[in-house]
């Protein structure tokens, strides 16, 4: 997932596709979805009080519209936050250009969701 | 440029990093969201609680390319075929849109899926779509 290229081939179905993507999404949630069902069996994680896992189900247009540009821009560039960091120190000129921009994106992202000043009743 | 399809190496890289987030939840009772992770320790609202957490697991992303280095001996291939500026457009996309969504391709794709959550299944299906749409237009419309 470190290579750039090797993620857009996984989203290239119509051109040069490579389906291993897949298999390290498979890989993983083969291990995840067992594993948390395990660990969930006890009551407290163990070096903590409790889970926090996420309790919303709905569908919301954020969730939506976010997922969608989160696609545009991992097609654009191939890179998602994971593989971005842990490829960081290999310092090659893509990554050094990509992860200040996603921390920029990150926080704009947040200004937009900070809470709105309550208006004080007169 | 076609890639090597690797279907036993993609499926240990998945099993290891499908580890990882078991023993994020068995540890900290926490969803293994790299963006979300990342993200919490930006400004505005820093979350100065998680902080030392967040920056731990940051740390152990960052040495996982030491610790390749050291096992394998080189590099692993990278090969970028997007310019600078798309780079740096596709980043701050990247960067919003999974702050905006709560979520990316291991706190959705991976923890969430198993998690059998349906906005994880959304989004997942949402950005998967997203991505091969863009990759058509950008390989086959726009290069093409």
């Amino acid at each position: 997932m470190a290579n750039p290229t090797k993620v857009q081939n996984f989203l290239d179905i119509f051109g040069t596709w490579d389906p291993s993507l897949a298999f390290v999404m498979g890989g993983a949630i083969l291990v995840t979805a067992p594993g948390f069902w395990f660990v969930q069996k006890r009551s407290t994680p163990f070096f903590h009080d409790m889970f926090h896992l996420p309790t919303r189900n709905d569908i919301d247009a954020r969730l939506v519209a976010g997922a969608a540009i989160f696609g545009i821009g991992w097609g654009l560039g191939g890179l998602c936050p994971g593989p971005a960091v842990t490829s960081l120190p290999f310092a090659t000129s893509g990554v050094l250009v990509f992860i200040p921009a996603m921390l920029v994106g990150m926080s704009l992202a947040k200004l937009t969701a900070l809470p709105s000043r309550k208006t004080i009743p007169a | 440029m076609e890639t090597e399809f690797t279907p036993f190496a993609s499926l240990l890289g998945g099993g290891l990093i499908g580890l990882s987030a078991v023993i994020l939840m068995a540890s900290h009772g926490r969803v293994a969201g790299i963006s979300g992770i990342v993200s919490r320790i930006l400004p505005p609202a820093i979350d100065t609680k998680g902080l030392p957490q967040g920056l731990t697991f940051i740390a152990g992303l960052l040495l996982a390319a030491p610790l390749w280095f050291g096992i394998i001996g080189q590099a692993p291939v990278v090969t970028i075929s997007s310019n600078m500026a798309l780079l740096g457009l596709a980043g701050i996309l990247v960067g919003f849109g999974a702050v905006l969504g709560n979520g990316c391709t291991s706190g959705h794709g991976v923890c969430g899926i198993s998690r059998m959550s349906g906005r994880s299944m959304i989004a997942t299906a949402t950005f998967m779509t997203t991505g091969v749409v863009t990759v058509f237009i950008l390989r086959h419309v726009v290069e093409g």
